[in-house]
């Protein structure tokens, strides 16, 4: 979450975003999301918003997304609320990508449990790819972001591409899931080992072993 | 109403109350940054933390904490030592130790609350934290690498201010207070933040780098940019008043002030008038005072005189004025600049009887020509609160961004002879209904129509008066009390065609009307009053004088003289004594205790600090009366409304930057 900013407020800014609305589908679904909250705390449906907000960015431009100044005006002209309240929720959390970014929002999970599985050789390979930290490359098509925990400590290493988590990498089994990416395909999320299914021991249980089958008592083995 | 003990000292402390709240009862400084009494709590500062028994084994918050039925409080403890040492050493990691050359030096409270409750050193050698600077505006400086984030600043513009334009952005330790896009905070009292701000990340611009705390006077005094009469504090060194800071009074302006009244102050020093000026050949040339009094006596007004209050006067001034044209034969004596002629023949008609901390109060507040926000912005905090009280507000003017819901019904003034229906409902069911007649409505007639409304909605019983009148004049209740008001108003005096017109400070009258009169300007600024006069003779400003004030809803106040008038600038009572000599007549004082002795006397009210009573008896009104039509506010500049303001750099920056939209390339440091 490094050196988060706001893309300036410029005319080529302004020209570019500034009659953003919602379109048809989103301007349905932001009624939905606004019906979700009782009459007076429509506020509330920022963050939902927000996040619509970015996918349609996202649509238009072919990216994951990214939220610039104007659109965040009209999202806070639609809930009537001042413009710096959205402003403080948008710059808050780091899902909401303040600058653009590219087709794929790579991040890298560098925390301890990633890092003593392996994420440093995750790194390594997005660099080979042409990656930079913080930087989109001149494709257009990967962002690279270190991020802190994702809470998938359990099937470390991690990355979360988009809206997907993919877990237990390898190097090879990472770089298969970038291929399958630039090749417009969508591989398969979650964990990448062969006979795994999610968070689920790897080979037998190692503790709570009596616990399988069936309902064991430990008090006693206390 | 739950009792507890506070270091072994027990107290009892209403329901609600916080522990904070608690050990100060007891007598306990807890130091704090986040909490302000006025702001809703935010806890996030962590410097008040205390013990608290029964609870979990570990310093609390105590702003945040509920005073409860038999805690233990220790504020004295090993453990709360070590806690404040904590918090301190924390806030101070990325605070730069910078007080050198920083504003808030010597009144800081980090730096206080570091010595008091701090270890003595830093452990710290890493790298601290910098923050870019965030521009808001021409009155307010920033520093933001000094912020300690306690968001006062975003609570008071959101809660007080009503003006949601502070905000954090980012998170943790990226944390950055800023405006939207660094974008000036345009509010009457944005400067407040300056006041709030308990270390040196927003400090005041014009004030910049001006002097230490220690080496300033500081002086009591009262405001008179406008009818409220807040309490201000004037901080002085030598001759010159540097600053004016607001002093805490809860029937009055709480403890805020508008940006009008804290920055004129540069104003006292430009465009002064300083020497006396006598017109000859149709230019203003310099003379000496008994030229002036010598070129006025020549004129021989005999009872042929006549005075015109200003906006800005103490009452003993325009008492001597009085007591002088009396001693002439003359009665001549008006206030109402703009020619307004409103009937002053009950001054509990012309008076803001629910007093400022009772318009909280109103659950329908019905406002008849008034631009509450420009014209008493401290008032217009009140009517916040009342809103969110639950009261109704309906405006009859035109429109302007309110801070809290409002209904406009129209800029036609005859909206009060039919009044819409949910309207009339909103009062009758009201158990506070209250009208605010502002000087827009006044000068569109709507006094009786707005008295016959108080009559008809009920709005005067015996705990209640909820018919008010606001001034926007500092002097315009003192005056009336004084009797300077004639039945037709300014018209009167110029029917008269006395040979010799006073203008005491008078800058709005239209002095066209008075072509043969000799016109003698008695005044501070070389504003449009000067323009027009024939002999200008220099007085002093409300920083210069002692004096009594009485605000719009009749509150009578006193005021200190903070520094001496520049050049030959005297005070005004001394000169209007001397013209008394000049005429030949008696005015029987010769001390400004026995002027003020004068005074009370005649009106025994001004004597006595507080609230005067002018009786609830108020006219019947007439709810048939001509209404004037349309509404036009008398202000059209917020921040040039006085000789003072118009002088003051400061304001004019003000005016052209955030009214006007005029842009200005920031210096290069």
């Amino acid at each position: 979450m490094a050196a988060r900013h706001l893309e300036p407020d410029t005319p080529e800014l302004r020209a570019r975003w500034g009659n953003f609305a919602w379109n048809a589908e989103n301007a349905e679904k932001a009624k939905e999301v606004l019906a979700r909250y009782p009459v007076g705390r429509q506020r509330s449906a920022v963050m939902p918003l927000l996040d619509l907000a970015q996918r349609q960015v996202g649509a238009e431009t072919n990216t994951q997304g990214w939220l610039p100044i104007p659109v965040m005006e009209y999202v806070a002209a639609y809930l009537d609320m001042p413009i710096i309240r959205v402003v403080e929720v948008a710059s808050f959390y780091t899902m909401y990508n303040l600058v653009p970014v590219g087709r794929y929002h790579v991040q890298v999970c560098g925390t301890t449990p990633c890092m003593l599985r392996g994420s440093d050789d995750i790194m390594a390979a997005c660099k080979k790819r042409g990656m930079h930290k913080g930087h989109t490359t001149d494709d257009g098509m990967w962002t690279l972001t270190e991020v802190e925990c994702m809470g998938n400590c359990a099937s470390a290493p991690m990355v979360q591409i988009n809206d997907d988590n993919y877990e237990d990498l390898t190097v090879e089994s990472f770089d298969k899931v970038l291929d399958a990416l630039a090749k417009g395909e969508t591989p398969k999320p979650g964990t990448q080992l062969p006979g795994r299914h999610t968070v689920e021991p790897v080979g037998e249980p190692t503790s709570l072993a009596a616990m399988v089958k069936e309902n064991h008592d430990y008090r006693g083995e206390w | 109403m739950p009792k507890l003990t506070v270091d072994g000292i027990e107290v009892e402390v209403p329901a609600g109350a916080t522990v904070l709240q608690a050990c100060e009862a007891a007598g306990k400084e807890i130091p704090r940054f986040c909490y302000h009494e006025r702001l809703s709590i935010a806890g996030n500062c962590r410097m008040c933390l205390v013990e608290v028994k029964p609870g979990p084994p570990k310093p609390q918050a105590s702003c945040a904490l509920p005073a409860g039925e038999g805690q233990e409080i220790r504020t004295d403890s090993e453990m709360v030592r070590k806690a404040r040492e904590g918090v301190m050493e924390f806030l101070l990691i990325n605070h730069p130790l910078d007080c050198p050359i920083c504003d808030q030096g010597g009144e800081c409270d980090l730096q206080d609350q570091s010595v008091a409750y701090g270890r003595g050193a830093s452990r710290y050698d890493e790298n601290k934290r910098a923050v870019t600077e965030k521009y808001m505006g021409p009155l307010i400086k920033t520093v933001m690498t000094r912020c300690i984030h306690c968001t006062r600043c975003v609570r008071f513009s959101e809660e007080i201010a009503g003006v949601d334009e502070i905000g954090a952005l980012y998170r943790g330790e990226n944390m950055q207070i800023t405006t939207y896009l660094e974008r000036a905070a345009k509010h009457e009292l944005s400067a407040n933040v300056i006041d709030l701000c308990p270390v040196g990340a927003l400090t005041s611009r014009p004030y910049a780098f001006e002097a230490r705390p220690w080496e300033l006077k500081k002086t009591l005094s009262i405001d008179v940019s406008d009818a409220v009469g807040s309490n201000i504090r004037i901080d002085s060194r030598g001759r010159e008043a540097l600053r004016i800071l607001p002093r805490v009074n809860d029937d009055v302006n709480e403890e805020w002030l508008s940006d009008k009244a804290r920055f004129q102050v540069d104003g006292l020093t430009r465009r002064r008038l300083d020497r006396v000026w006598i017109r000859k050949q149709g230019k203003l040339q310099q003379a000496s005072w008994e030229d002036a009094f010598a070129a006025i006596a020549k004129a021989k007004p005999g009872a042929s005189i006549a005075a015109i209050a200003g906006d800005m006067l103490d009452c003993e001034t325009m008492f001597a004025a009085k007591v002088l044209l009396k001693a002439s034969g003359s009665s001549l004596i008006e206030s109402r600049q703009t020619g307004m002629d409103y009937a002053v023949s009950s001054l509990a008609a012309v008076n803001f009887n629910s007093t400022f901390a009772g318009i909280e109060t109103a659950d329908a507040i019905l406002i008849v020509g008034s631009h509450v926000r420009w014209e008493a912005p401290l008032v217009n905090v009140r009517l916040r609160k009342a809103a969110k009280n639950g009261a109704k507000i309906f405006i009859v003017g035109p429109e302007w961004e309110t801070t809290y819901p409002a209904t406009f019904l129209g800029a036609d003034v005859s909206v009060l002879s039919k009044l819409p229906g949910d309207v009339s409902d909103a009062f009758k069911d009201a158990k506070r209904p209250a009208i605010i007649l502002g000087g827009a409505g006044l000068a569109a007639g709507a006094h009786d129509a707005a008295l016959a409304l108080a009559v008809k909605f009920k709005m005067v019983t015996p705990e209640w008066n909820g018919f008010n009148v606001l001034h926007m004049a500092a002097a315009r209740m003192g005056a009336l009390m004084l009797g300077f008001a004639q039945q037709g108003g300014i018209k009167d005096l110029v029917a008269a065609k006395p040979a010799v017109l006073l203008a005491l400070g008078a800058d709005e009258v239209d002095f066209s009307a008075f072509e043969g009169s000799l016109k003698v300007y008695i005044g501070h600024h070389g504003d449009k009053a000067a323009h027009a006069a024939d002999i200008v003779l220099p007085a002093s400003a409300f920083t210069e004088k002692a004096g009594t004030y009485v605000n719009t809803e009749g509150r009578v106040q006193f005021a200190d003289k903070a520094v001496f008038a520049p050049g030959d600038a005297r005070e005004d009572w001394t000169i209007l004594r001397a013209l008394a000599d000049a005429l030949g007549v008696t005015v029987g004082f010769d001390s400004f205790a026995e002027l003020q002795a004068a005074m009370i006397a005649e009106v025994p009210a001004l004597g006595i600090e507080g609230l005067a009573d002018y009786g609830s008896d108020l006219p019947k009104g007439d709810a048939k009366a001509d209404l004037g039509g349309e509404i036009r506010y008398p202000i059209k500049d917020f921040y040039l409304t006085n000789p003072i303001a118009r002088a003051s750099e400061t304001m004019q920056r003000c005016s052209s930057e955030l009214l006007h939209g005029v842009e200005f390339a920031e210096a290069a440091e």
